[in-house]
């Protein structure tokens, strides 16, 4: 019953830590900025979520793979995030810039589409 | 209470889907595939939980290492080098 309660604090968690990655994914206004805000915490998210799958089942067959599951995503998702981060910037995507006093529309259409 | 986290992810995953729609250039929408893979491990995690079976966690390791696969694949594309390089 116990570590029912624990392992459904860690899904809570995980999922809450998603949501929030989503969020700055649909808000944030460039290519970078989205891949700081979604890789990072969706990975925290997931790898949370496996850990409050592996707290429920204990050292069974399905805790075990949890954790295994777990190591994967912990290697794979900044190996990948760094990867698309690279390969973004050598295709020449530049990253955004603030609007400042005295941009004209031609530069902030520049700015907005690059 | 599991089903309430199974909307919430829900939620996340038309976020993504918004992204993969509405995104100005193609990096942006590798990011929203790479994301939307991770989020399907956490639905697995849900329904392994909710159903007591124990083969979604298979799923998950498995979609980890084709969702990292198909991600590489795509930055190399976006990158403009061929595959074998």
């Amino acid at each position: 019953m116990m570590n029912e309660i624990i392992g459904c604090f860690f899904l809570t968690v995980g999922v809450l830590f998603n949501l929030f990655g989503c969020i700055g994914l649909h808000r944030l206004p460039d290519v970078y900025t989205r891949l700081q805000a979604a890789a990072k915490s969706a990975t925290l998210g997931t790898c949370g979520m496996l850990f409050g799958v592996f707290i429920i089942n204990g050292f069974g067959p399905t805790g075990m793979k949890a954790i295994l599951a777990m190591i994967f995503v912990l290697l794979t998702s900044p190996t990948a995030a760094q990867a698309l981060s690279k390969a973004a910037h050598r295709s020449g995507i530049r990253s955004w810039k603030k609007q400042g006093p005295g941009e004209s529309r031609e530069e902030k259409e520049i700015r907005e589409n690059p | 209470m599991i089903q309430a986290l199974m909307y919430i992810l829900i939620v996340c995953c038309i976020m993504c889907l918004y992204r993969i729609y509405a995104g100005r250039t193609p990096a942006d929408r590798a990011v929203a595939v790479d994301i939307l893979g991770i989020i399907v491990i956490g639905f697995c995690c849900l329904l392994s939980v909710s159903t007591r079976k124990d083969y979604y966690m298979d799923i998950a390791i498995a979609w980890t290492l084709q969702s990292y696969i198909a991600v590489l694949a795509i930055a190399k594309y976006l990158e403009g080098k061929r595959f074998d390089e």
